[in-house]
């Protein structure tokens, strides 16, 4: 574990047409550590989430001020392509949403669209690899031509993550992996993400404390678009500094 | 405690008028349902009474000897020349007037003659060409009846009314009889109908050349429409950044689905045929106009079923590193494509079915040969039912009631396979 920066958020805001979502967020992301935000429902977690890769682009009326540097350059700068960004940073959605095709074919679509593969044994290799990676190749590796849509919430889930993982990104955001999922699959989610983090920085949305208290090395408590509290996440849960992180996790309000 | 009891009270009295008023209600709805559906089977049942007699065509059995010298030049050799000299339907007349050698009367013969096809001529020369080595032998063929005489056959003249009257005559009626009794008249299935253009002769005129201009049309309204369409619908859905231009661009695009198809037609006369000189009559111009007119029915179908798509596919195909193009194409367009499809259809259904546009640019044409390229002078299905259902003949109206229910049958079909492409295509994710 480095103490390398890899994501570094300076006085970050966003708007909804009129309505401010977030405000002057300001955080830095380690390297190959996992990073979890928590607050209660409608702060800005998401919105903070797709801040990183430019996924608020889509929405109409969305605007973002401020510096997101990955790696020491400013993703919001103009001659930043938001596809490539996204190539390095990849998402995984709060609803499992495998694409309605075979499982080899989710997973291959990035490394496809992205050319990282120059011939099909390669580009099968990449499939399998983040398959393994995912710890689904047991499960799926005599079903690949089965359609994802077919496979339990659990399974998707993951087969969303190996989709994310081929095409090698830097950082993985995940919003509420697990919210869809039972306990069991959830479980296996957050074993997954632990070998993940020696490879990549993932940051996570999640509702479940106990979840960010598990999984994760730092903790971001938003409130109502503010940043409230960022610290070790054995310090936010043992000893919050706000009135407001100590009420969230006391399970007070929220 | 006793305010309750009332309030129950009061409830169960009203529920009884509640109930009745259901019930009435679901009388008026039911009434309503049979009142459609028994049109409609009127409808149909009259059509088809009308029209299946159309499926036969009466013939009468003529022998002829065609000699060389009617088909051959000097050089021995088929001759268009010789051919055109030729008096092909005297040929055909005095064949048929040899069934009858007693009448001699020059009124009488013409008489006679009225009662095969007046395109008999043309059949037999038909026959020579196809099949030269005939030539000089004594042959028999099925003629055509000429209309009137079909239409006696069928049962639908009515001889009833005085001789003067009527259009057959009580002597041409013995001579029917005869021919019965000769066993030299008969009902065969009607293949001219099916293999033929129109013609002056009602017995001649067939729906081949009207469904060939028809389906060239819907070929370019098909590939004009849909590609346009759907890329229009992803533009829109895509790319289009809300605002006023695209605020007008929608409503605009709904209204043109209100608009009347006759405007579309005076359209195509001003633009592609008097401004861009395209050819008149043409399957050609006509596709480019119903497409104009089904455009807005197929966009407003593609965006619907764009949007039908749920938002979290295109979320991660972006989020992957695709492009919007990409998402739309690669995955998008896929699961659209049967609400596009049946879109699609129900445009060309309703494009299939139009006769103003078509007669503004002059497809309501009389065209005896079959259209073969799509600049070539063709017409269309609803607008041969139009020209035949305005003729004179009693035998026109019964082929236009057959051409109405080969349309109609289309028109099923069409609609037939969106429901089946809805219900293979639909898909859960
Ligand atoms: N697409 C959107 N358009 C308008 N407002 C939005 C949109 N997405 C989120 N918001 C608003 O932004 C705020 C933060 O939302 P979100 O980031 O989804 O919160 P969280 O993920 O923490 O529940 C909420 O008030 C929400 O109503
Ligand atoms: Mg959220």
């Amino acid at each position: 574990m480095s103490d390398k920066i890899k994501i570094q958020v300076e006085d970050v805001n966003v708007f909804y047409g009129d309505i401010q979502a977030l405000f002057d967020v300001t955080l830095d992301i380690k390297s190959k550590e996992i990073t979890s935000l928590i607050g209660p429902s409608g702060c800005g977690k998401s919105t903070f989430l797709r801040c990183m890769n430019r996924m608020n682009d889509v929405i109409d009326g969305c605007r973002v001020e401020g510096k997101i540097t990955i790696d020491g350059e400013n993703i919001y700068d103009a001659d930043k392509d938001p596809v490539l960004l996204r190539a390095r940073v990849g998402m995984v959605f709060q609803k499992p949403n495998p694409f309605p095709k075979t499982i080899f074919e989710n997973v291959a679509y990035g490394p496809k669209i992205h050319g990282l593969a120059s011939n099909t044994s390669e580009l099968r290799e990449i499939v399998e690899n983040s398959l393994e990676q995912a710890g689904l190749m047991d499960e799926v590796k005599d079903r690949l031509n089965d359609s994802a849509t077919d496979l339990s919430g659990g399974q998707q889930q993951r087969i969303c993550i190996a989709r994310a993982i081929a095409v090698n990104p830097e950082i993985i955001l995940m919003d509420e992996p697990c919210s869809a999922l039972d306990p069991i699959a959830t479980a296996r989610v957050e074993e997954l993400m632990g070998n993940l983090s020696n490879n990549y920085t993932i940051v996570i949305v999640t509702h479940s404390m106990q979840q960010a208290a598990r999984v994760s090395t730092n903790t971001a408590f938003f409130h109502l678009g503010h940043l409230v509290e960022f610290n070790a996440t054995k310090q936010i849960f043992t000893n919050p500094s706000d009135k407001r992180t100590e009420d969230y996790i006391t399970g007070k309000v929220g | 405690m006793k305010q309750h009891k009332t309030n129950t009270e009061l409830i169960a009295k009203s529920l009884k008028r509640r109930h009745r008023k259901q019930t009435r209600l679901k009388y008026y709805g039911l009434f309503s349902v049979l009142l459609g559906i028994s049109f409609l089977l009127i409808l149909l049942g009259s059509i088809t009474l009308n029209g299946y007699t159309a499926f036969q065509q009466t013939v009468i059995k003529v022998n002829v000897k065609i000699d060389e010298n009617h088909i051959f030049g000097d050089d021995g050799k088929v001759s268009q020349d010789v051919m055109y000299a030729t008096n092909w339907d005297g040929l055909a007349k005095k064949a048929f007037r040899k069934v009858f050698p007693e009448v001699t009367d020059r009124f009488q013969q013409r008489k006679l003659s009225d009662l095969i096809s007046a395109n008999s001529g043309y059949e037999i020369q038909q026959m020579m060409i196809d099949d030269p080595s005939l030539v000089g032998k004594e042959i028999e063929i099925w003629v055509n009846a000429s209309d009137d005489v079909d239409q006696f056959i069928k049962g639908r003249l009515n001889v009833e009314v005085p001789e003067d009257q009527r259009r057959i005559n009580d002597m041409q009626l013995s001579w029917i009889q005869t021919l019965k009794e000769k066993n030299i008249i008969k009902k065969t299935f009607n293949t001219g109908f099916f293999t033929s253009a129109d013609s002056r002769e009602p017995e001649s005129s067939g729906i081949l050349g009207a469904i060939l201009g028809s389906a060239m049309a819907m070929v370019v309204t098909m590939f004009l429409a849909l590609p346009f369409a759907v890329m229009a619908a992803i533009y829109l859905e895509y790319f289009a950044k809300p605002g006023k231009l695209t605020d007008f661009i929608e409503v605009n695009i709904n209204n043109l689905a209100a608009v009347p198809s006759i405007v579309f037609g005076l359209l195509g006369l001003a633009v592609f045929l008097n401004f861009f000189q395209l050819p008149r009559s043409a399957p050609l111009v006509g596709g480019m106009v119903l497409a104009l007119m089904t455009l807005p029915t197929i966009i407003i179908a593609s965006r619907a079923a764009i949007r039908a798509v749920p938002p979290s596919i295109r979320d991660a195909a972006l989020g992957l590193g695709a492009s919007k193009m990409q998402a739309a194409v690669d995955h998008v367009l896929p699961l659209a494509s049967p609400g596009i499809l049946t879109g699609t259809i129900i445009g060309m259904a309703q494009a299939l079915g139009e006769t103003a546009p078509l007669i503004m640019i002059g497809m309501v044409v009389f065209l005896v040969d079959i259209p073969t390229g799509f600049t070539d002078t063709a017409t269309a299905l609803p607008v041969q039912i139009y020209i035949w259902s305005d003729s004179a003949e009693r035998a026109f109206y019964e082929r236009s009631s057959l051409a109405i229910m080969f349309l109609v049958l289309f028109l099923i079909g069409m609609n037939l396979l969106a429901v089946l492409l809805r219900k293979k295509f639909e898909k859960k994710w």
